[in-house]
């Protein structure tokens, strides 16, 4: 049965049923049994599993994922959590030299399934070190598989996937698709990781997305459909392996182009899907392929400076505008502001 | 007792005749990875890996032959390993520095200090999930106890009271950088653990036997559910950090210092202790021809052996 759930009900949901199906599942992180219970994406999980399966942990980024990574070399499949991605950076040494590497080093013997969960933090003054967007760094090392679902549904089937691949697995969650509900069905069931989704048809550009970009895709595409123009969107939503198969497709039926990224522009995912396209399918492309990224300096934390920070609907709409030699009405832009800029929604009262 | 001291001499002679003659052949150019010796530490490999189990798991570092050979690595794979072939104990993927070997529970080898402590931590927590009596052995050395992985580590070990036994075989040397200029002068590494929250101790590092008796002890509590122990070793590296020659032209340990180690090596003491224990110069001798026919055929096996291809070794960047 479906019904209409938020994201992080789904991943909690997703998280127990894993748990049931099998009792090697282990989960834990840094508040993973507190009050809070990492935005409660891990309610109820340590009454009905008990402190050995569900547990809290030092505040040691790097050796835990370490610790994680072997115990999934003998049959305990993990699922780490961090409240922001931020904090995992600590754990290079072990997601790059340990996690990903241990199929390929070893003689493709074992691999390391281990999934990890980053939070990326986005407005309410989240600054410089609570909101970076590095899943292109992820995705630039062979061996991990990187996920980025949009929607409730597809948090629950790719996470389900996720714990029961047999490789590393980041699972990059944007703090403000926790709320956004979609209908969910209530068993188990997997969304195949490598596999995008086309959420709307279109037939005058391609707009390739992933994760809460996607959203801001949506609302622009609508807008954009006042002034004729048909957008189709692409979610990926898994950045490694990457979907090049309906990128491609979609991108020769309307032959133009726009990558999205919640990241900085350089060496990003929208860097890669733009590069991509250039060199295997040119001959497809009617006009030069346009990027939107955040800006290239650290993201602020002063509400006066996010303001011009984060983008959106509204980019997106004048960019794609003035490809198509269309003005934009002001009143139209001004529509797609979200006010105030730094919330995801009205039942937002922070801290964090 | 001569039982369990010429397991111990074989298992050390294996690996020092092993090495030696990696060190020999080392100039031919086909072993072409980075080699770390342990001549003059085979005391610690060979008594714990006699002390432990073959289904017990063990991790090391990017010095890990000896560790491997004493845990009941197979020699043939270990050198075709080393030569990059696909016969190796890891498919010719991973070299000298990347060893690993399932069927006795040696997992893996990583080449960043410190890297695989965390991991032999992970296999201390699975042990405890699935509730067998096995114990998870990490090996590793005192540069690795500089890293902050290794308190992490020690720490949730400490948490969770995991079945680890952390073997540190102090040499005193991180490549050339010496001990006074990395910890400070008066501390000790056994000490610091402990007070850390995991029992500790220390011994001679070249006494072999004396590594098992004591080992073997922690081993037996660890199994009964006493959680774990960290055992740190002195001993001495007889060759350069990396590579097949000595390198006391380099002048970054005193020509007294050097002497006297060499004075206490391991093989030399188990060979005094055998005699004194009835066992003849023959006897002796047969081992050691034993070992070098067996050597000989290891060497042949990895020379012999083909290369790996792509086509046929890497079939997935995935499982």
């Amino acid at each position: 049965m479906k019904r209409s759930i938020p994201f992080s009900k789904a991943i909690n949901e997703a998280i127990h049923i894993a748990m049931e199906k099998s009792k090697s599942v282990i989960c834990f992180g840094l508040g993973a049994n507190d009050p809070k219970r990492i935005f409660g994406t891990t309610e109820g999980l340590v009454e009905k599993f008990g402190e050995s399966r569900v547990f809290d942990m030092p505040t040691s980024e790097n050796g835990m994922t370490g610790v994680g990574v072997g115990a999934s070399l003998n049959g305990i499949r993990p699922i780490m959590i961090h409240q922001r991605l931020d904090f995992f950076l600590y754990a290079l040494d072990q997601v790059v030299n340990s996690a990903a590497k241990w199929y390929f080093m070893f003689g493709l013997k074992k691999s390391a399934p281990i999934t990890i969960r980053l939070i990326i933090g986005h407005g309410w003054g989240q600054g410089p070190t609570h909101s970076q967007n590095l899943q292109s760094w992820f995705a630039h090392i062979p061996g991990l598989k990187v996920v980025m679902p949009t929607s409730a549904d597809d948090a629950k089937g790719l996470l389900l996937s996720s714990v029961f691949d047999e490789n590393p697995v980041i699972f990059l969650e944007h703090r403000w698709l926790h709320n956004v509900h979609s209908e969910v069905p209530e068993e188990y069931y997997e969304i195949p990781i490598g596999k995008a989704k086309i959420v709307s048809e279109g037939s005058d550009i391609t707009i390739v997305s992933y994760s809460y970009m996607t959203l801001e895709a949506t609302h622009a595409a609508k807008v954009l459909k006042k002034y004729g123009i048909s957008c189709e969107i692409v979610d990926l939503r898994t950045i490694r392996p990457l979907d090049w198969e309906t990128v491609f497709t979609s991108v020769k039926k309307t032959g133009k182009l726009l990558a999205l990224d919640s990241s900085s522009p350089f060496a990003s995912v929208a860097s890669e899907i733009v590069s991509r396209v250039c060199l295997d399918i040119f001959d497809s492309l009617k006009m030069s392929p346009l990027r939107i990224t955040q800006p290239d300096y650290a993201s602020p934390s002063s509400f006066g400076l996010t303001k011009h920070y984060y983008r959106g609907a509204k980019e997106i709409v004048m960019e794609v505008c003035k490809a198509f030699g269309v003005n934009p009405d002001d009143n139209d832009l001004t529509e797609l502001e979200k006010k105030p800029h730094d919330v995801p929604g009205d039942w937002f009262k922070g801290p964090f | 007792m001569s039982k369990l001291l010429i397991d111990l001499y074989t298992s050390a002679l294996r690996i020092r005749l092993t090495e030696q003659e990696i060190s020999a052949r080392y100039s031919q150019n086909r072993m072409r990875c980075p080699t770390h010796l342990s001549i003059g530490q085979e005391g610690v490999a060979a008594a714990v890996g006699l002390a432990l189990r073959n289904d017990d798991f063990a991790v090391s570092t990017h010095r890990a032959h000896a560790h491997y050979l004493g845990k009941g690595g197979n020699l043939n794979t270990m050198m075709a390993e080393i030569y990059g072939k696909k016969t190796g104990c890891s498919g010719g993927h991973g070299g000298s520095m990347h060893l690993s070997d399932l069927s006795c529970g040696f997992i893996g080898s990583t080449s960043i200090v410190g890297n695989s402590i965390p991991i032999g931590v992970g296999l201390g927590l699975s042990i405890q999930l699935n509730e067998t009596d096995q114990v998870s052995c990490i090996y590793f050395g005192d540069g690795s106890v500089e890293e902050g992985a290794f308190y992490e580590s020690v720490n949730y070990a400490a948490v969770r009271n995991l079945p680890v036994l952390f073997m540190c075989e102090n040499n005193f040397f991180s490549v050339y950088s010496p001990l006074d200029v990395r910890q400070p002068k008066d501390r000790k590494i056994h000490e610091m653990v402990r007070a850390m929250g995991v029992r500790s101790d220390v011994g001679d590092g070249n006494d072999t036997l004396g590594i098992y008796n004591k080992v073997s002890d922690t081993v037996k509590e660890m199994r009964n559910g006493k959680g774990p122990f960290f055992w740190e070793f002195y001993t001495y590296r007889h060759l350069e950090h990396c590579g097949p020659n000595w390198d006391d032209n380099l002048g970054y340990r005193s020509e007294v210092e050097v002497k006297e180690w060499l004075g206490k090596d391991p093989l030399v003491k188990l060979k005094n202790d055998l005699i004194s224990n009835g066992v003849t110069e023959q006897t002796i001798n047969e081992i050691k021809l034993k070992l070098v026919a067996e050597i000989n055929v290891a060497f042949d096996f990895a020379e012999n052996s083909e290369f790996p291809t792509m086509e046929e070794s890497y079939k997935s960047e995935y499982k």
